[in-house]
């Protein structure tokens, strides 16, 4: 490869497209189900102190697992080849930064805080809902936005058994020795990385939590 | 906490005070619930705490904390509304309780309801805590060392507040502190604890004057008598008003023995003229009057021991 050509994404940037519009889907519906899974796994993580460090430890074990060594592993069950496969690895992957910046975030906030929700008449479902959860947000959305970009890459990988975004341009592009191909697909998934880290930087901004500390920090 | 029995009165301010472990916040915080007796009864307004959902009893009590324990995502306003909120108020009465009360504490609302509580001092973030207390308008209000963590001058300018707002609104306060001058300053009685039981329950001056024991008497600066002096106010040692010549020196009715004994020695005058808020004359001090207080009435202290004995 003497120069980069960049002629593949120029001439099937529509095509390109729609395979980035996968790949946001297959992501979107990994982190979404992966959300399911952590928030009540954080919350009992946080509650509980002496699952924290299980728990996290689990996590940790699984996300040092070879992301292609995982998809050919599920292989063999009813999963099989495809999305379902790749759905059930991207989240588990994903539960580590979820769950860990649940915990920090929910672990955070000022106890004299809790407290005082709790001493003025707050019921303890208002004492979360009005009060842990709003101030732990930053830190929960700061672990989506990890997880999301994570979840980005690795959706990749999840194109060699056949779960469709991006991962198809750059492993057809190394088969048929196609460079332009391969860039085309690096390029996308680039981008929406970047892209995908500035969204969820926006929404972390915006929380009220994130509000109130640069309104004390003018 | 051990065999202790109490009695206030409605819109009394009552300060418990004693060294860290003494059980004044433990004892606090039985009365709104965040610790349970493990037996005897407390009862609030003819109330046993007991009978109502702990929520709904904590809402009916404001409750001060030493960290402020302001909300940081919530603005002044919604901070003040939050119980109003939780008893389901209109937003029209919510609103304007949260101005008033931002005006009673000293804070004009058009400038800081839309603020957050960290662009607020220490001492205006505690004002914030007290009015966010009053919200509801409890017949009761609970503060655990609220103005603990504020530097000497603002605390003494929010004590001078807090009378203020209790002489207004006339709410009974129970108050925890571990600083005498902060107790004599605040109560209309003090509960002298320690070891979770309640030694002496009488107001400052007999606090000061006929200590129950040689705790309390430490507590008050037993052989200090400038620190005893300290803790008295001018008004407990005043005489009725005389015509004193013209350029006599003037002391506050509430400043305490001590500067009122600063100011004898200092302009070598026989007698001050004591005044009140407006400084309007309204009676007149002199040495002998100091010095019968300047020690504690050690015939008197037998009955001090007896009365701690019937409230303990």
């Amino acid at each position: 490869m003497d120069e980069l050509r960049f002629d593949y994404l120029f001439e099937n940037w529509r095509e390109v497209l729609v395979m980035a519009g996968d790949h946001l889907r297959l992501c979107l519906a990994a982190v979404g189900l992966a959300l399911v899974v952590a928030v009540p796994l954080g919350m009992v993580a946080a509650r509980f102190r002496g699952l924290t460090l299980p728990i996290l430890s689990l996590l940790g074990v699984i996300y040092t697992v070879p992301s292609l060594a995982f998809l050919t592993f599920l292989i063999p069950t009813p999963l099989g080849i495809g999305r379902d496969n790749a759905l059930v690895v991207l989240t588990a992957y994903a539960q580590l930064f979820l769950v860990r910046n649940i915990v920090a975030g929910l672990r955070g906030v000022d106890a004299s805080t809790l407290e005082a929700a709790q001493g003025i008449g707050m019921t303890p479902w208002q004492v979360f809902q009005r009060v842990r959860w709003p101030l732990a947000l930053p830190v929960v959305l700061a672990g989506i936005r990890t997880a999301f970009v994570s979840t980005i890459s690795l959706a990749t990988i999840a194109g060699w058994i056949n779960a469709g975004g991006l991962g198809p341009l750059l492993f057809n592009g190394i088969s048929r020795d196609q460079p332009p191909m391969i860039l085309a697909g690096a390029v996308a998934i680039v981008a929406l990385a970047l892209l995908s880290d500035a969204v969820l930087r926006v929404a972390e901004r915006w929380t009220a939590a994130a509000r109130a500390q640069r309104a004390g920090a003018r | 906490m051990d065999g202790v029995s109490l009695r206030v009165e409605p819109g009394r301010f009552v300060v418990l005070l004693g060294p860290s472990g003494c059980g004044k916040t433990t004892l606090l915080k039985m009365v709104n619930r965040l610790y349970d007796a493990t037996s005897g009864r407390i009862v609030i307004d003819e109330t046993e705490v007991h009978s109502l959902p702990a929520p709904a009893l904590r809402r009916r009590i404001g409750y001060v904390i030493q960290q402020t324990g302001l909300f940081p995502h919530m603005r002044i306003a919604e901070n003040v509304a939050v119980v109003p909120g939780l008893l389901g108020w209109d937003k029209v009465r919510t609103r304007r309780r949260v101005d008033d009360l931002l005006e009673l504490v000293g804070l004009p609302p058009a400038e800081y309801r839309g603020r957050y509580p960290t662009q607020l001092s220490g001492g205006q973030q505690q004002r914030v805590g007290l009015a966010r207390a009053l919200a509801a308008e409890p017949t009761t209000l609970l503060m655990d060392e609220p103005f603990g963590a504020l530097d000497a001058i603002t605390r003494a300018r929010l004590q001078g507040e807090l009378r203020r707002v209790h002489a207004r609104l006339g709410q009974t306060v129970l108050f925890v502190t571990h600083d005498i001058e902060e107790a004599v300053r605040l109560a209309d009685e003090i509960v002298v604890m320690r070891d979770g039981r309640v030694v002496q329950y009488d107001t400052p001056l007999r606090i000061v004057m006929e200590p129950a024991d040689a705790f309390v008497s430490e507590l008050v600066g037993a052989g200090d008598v400038l620190r005893r002096l300290s803790l008295l106010p001018v008004s407990a040692a005043m005489g009725p008003l005389a015509p004193l010549g013209p350029g006599t020196p003037t002391v506050a009715r509430s400043a305490h023995l001590r500067d009122a004994l600063g100011a004898l020695l200092e302009s070598r005058a026989e007698q001050l003229t004591v005044t009140d808020e407006d400084v309007r004359p309204v009676g007149t001090i002199d040495l002998a009057a100091i010095q019968r207080l300047s020690m504690p009435h050690p015939e008197e202290t037998a009955a001090g021991r007896e009365r701690a004995t019937r409230a303990g």
